[in-house]
């Protein structure tokens, strides 16, 4: 029995990610909007230069997708690792296990605050105002985190045992930003397929974002129903098959 | 009761301990071969520790010194038998678990302290002590890259042995820095013992870990070969290093 602090381990865990992450970047922290950037930057130039526009304020709209999944695939690819980084720490002292991969997520967690930044920056840009809509953002943000939470235990602990998983989830993130509306709007989805859509919560992420900044509106109940059920779904089962695994962790790292 | 009590513990290992692609675990699943049976880091071993006793578990390389560690600690998990330990015990004493060559002296000893389970305001209380004891005080701020691995080991030593532990485990460490520094230490074990903290010693080398210890225990080859007082173990031990072809069971 490990009769440590959580809290206090916690910090000293996020403190130790978030320093080793940036600590030889010129930019340091910065670094993390300037993929959103050129992303939408050339997206914008396809969608509204090279084909006819379909959307009004493309950039906002695109950025409306493009940051909850920056921060989705950065942060999975990252934390994904977390545990096996971690072996030397993990075989030597009793540590909560849990305790790695969240801190890992935790500490990129600065990043969507900054890119959320960014977003409401272009909004203000294009012309929006203020609103008291924008108080749903930390809402759809811890949302978020915790669905990341309960991946990362999932592909944590798969990882020991499984070490491929690393590139079994980058190729996951390749393959999610076609299923994401970033580009495209959410109206072209036939019916059929709209429901299932948005069970997926960086969709459905996608979708509360573009309510809130473009349309000026809350996200529908449904929605966040749904996004809320996904994402604390997703971090319950994930943290039960991570209390199974941790057990052999020593054996297979 | 005993603080340590360790029954008819057993802890497999596979053999190829590299099959952990995903193309082993199909080729498992579709009836491959599976290496279940493995070897035995730690066969069948039983003993106890009673609480402010000291022990040394000795023995030569791979005999399985450090597993059975790990299953005391709690890090590993024995496949038979069972390991219970009463009270609060909860050191393992590892020379800077969670040390980061990219963050100074000072930040390391919060982020190791608090993973040996300190508070914050523990920490704060000893932090001058633990930097004095290990002789850091003047590169503390610096990062760790630049530390030698002695000023390192120090470092490590001296937030272990200032956390309070109920159990200290010692794994071939009380070799730490130059001669004084290890005279130093051993006064501080000494110092621990003489206030009730159990003592569980890790080594290969038997006259340092006898002179700290009363009660020794010898594993060879994952068994265990001989449970009693230490000076009787340190002339078996010794008597064997001197011819080890022949098998001490």
């Amino acid at each position: 029995m490990w009769t440590g602090h959580y809290g206090f381990a916690l910090r000293k865990l996020v403190f130790r990610d978030f320093t080793v992450r940036y600590r030889n970047m010129t930019l340091g922290i910065f670094w993390c909007l300037l993929n959103p950037i050129i992303t939408v930057g050339i997206l914008n130039f396809l969608f509204t230069k090279i084909m006819k526009p379909t959307v009004e304020n493309f950039p906002v709209f695109a950025l409306c997708g493009l940051v909850p999944f920056t921060f989705f695939t950065q942060t999975w690819g990252i934390s994904t690792s977390s545990i096996v980084e971690s072996a030397a720490m993990i075989k030597k002292v009793l540590v909560p296990r849990e305790l790695i991969p969240i801190a890992s997520v935790l500490a990129n967690s600065l990043n969507l605050l900054m890119q959320f930044g960014l977003l409401l920056g272009m909004v203000l840009i294009y012309g929006g105002r203020p609103s008291i809509l924008w108080l749903w953002l930390p809402v759809l943000g811890v949302l978020e985190i915790a669905f990341v939470c309960g991946l990362t235990l999932l592909s944590s602990a798969l990882n020991v045992y499984i070490r491929d998983t690393r590139y079994i989830v980058e190729s996951i993130n390749a393959v999610l930003f076609w299923l994401v509306p970033i580009f495209y709007s959410f109206s072209v989805i036939p019916d059929e397929y709209r429901s299932i859509y948005q069970l997926n919560p960086l969709a459905a992420l996608t979708l509360a974002l573009r309510n809130i900044l473009l349309e000026s509106h809350s996200p529908a109940t449904t929605l966040l129903v749904k996004l809320t059920a996904v994402s604390f779904g997703t971090l319950a089962v994930g943290w039960l098959v991570f209390r199974r695994m941790k057990t052999r962790f020593y054996d297979y790292l | 009761m005993a603080l340590i009590e360790v029954t008819n513990v057993s802890k497999r290992f596979r053999r190829k301990g590299g099959r952990r692609l995903l193309r082993h675990r199909i080729g498992e699943m579709f009836g491959g071969r599976t290496d279940a049976e493995g070897f035995y880091a730690v066969r069948n071993v039983s003993f106890q520790i009673q609480a402010g006793e000291s022990v040394a578990l000795i023995g030569s390389n791979g005999a399985g010194k450090s597993t059975m560690l790990g299953m005391v600690a709690g890090v590993a998990v024995p496949d038979e038998g069972s390991v219970r330990v009463n009270g609060r015990v909860a050191a393992l004493l590892d020379l800077g678990a969670g040390f980061h060559p990219e963050l100074t002296g000072l930040q390391n000893l919060f982020m190791n302290a608090a993973l040996l389970g300190l508070s914050e305001a523990e920490v704060k209380a000893r932090c001058e002590e633990i930097v004095a004891f290990a002789e850091l005080e003047k590169s503390i701020h610096e990062t760790l890259r630049t530390y030698s691995s002695g000023m390192i080991l120090r470092l490590g030593f001296s937030i272990a042995v200032h956390s309070d532990p109920a159990l200290l485990i010692v794994d071939e460490v009380l070799g730490v820095g130059d001669g004084r520094f290890q005279e130093k230490s051993a006064s501080k074990v000494a110092e621990l013992r003489r206030k009730g903290v159990t003592l569980l010693c890790v080594s290969h080398n038997v006259e340092m870990v006898t002179s700290f210890c009363d009660h020794g225990l010898w594993l060879h080859q994952g068994e265990l070969v001989q449970d009693g007082p230490a000076k009787d173990l340190e002339a078996a031990y010794t008597n064997w290093a001197n011819n080890p072809v022949t098998d001490p069971r």
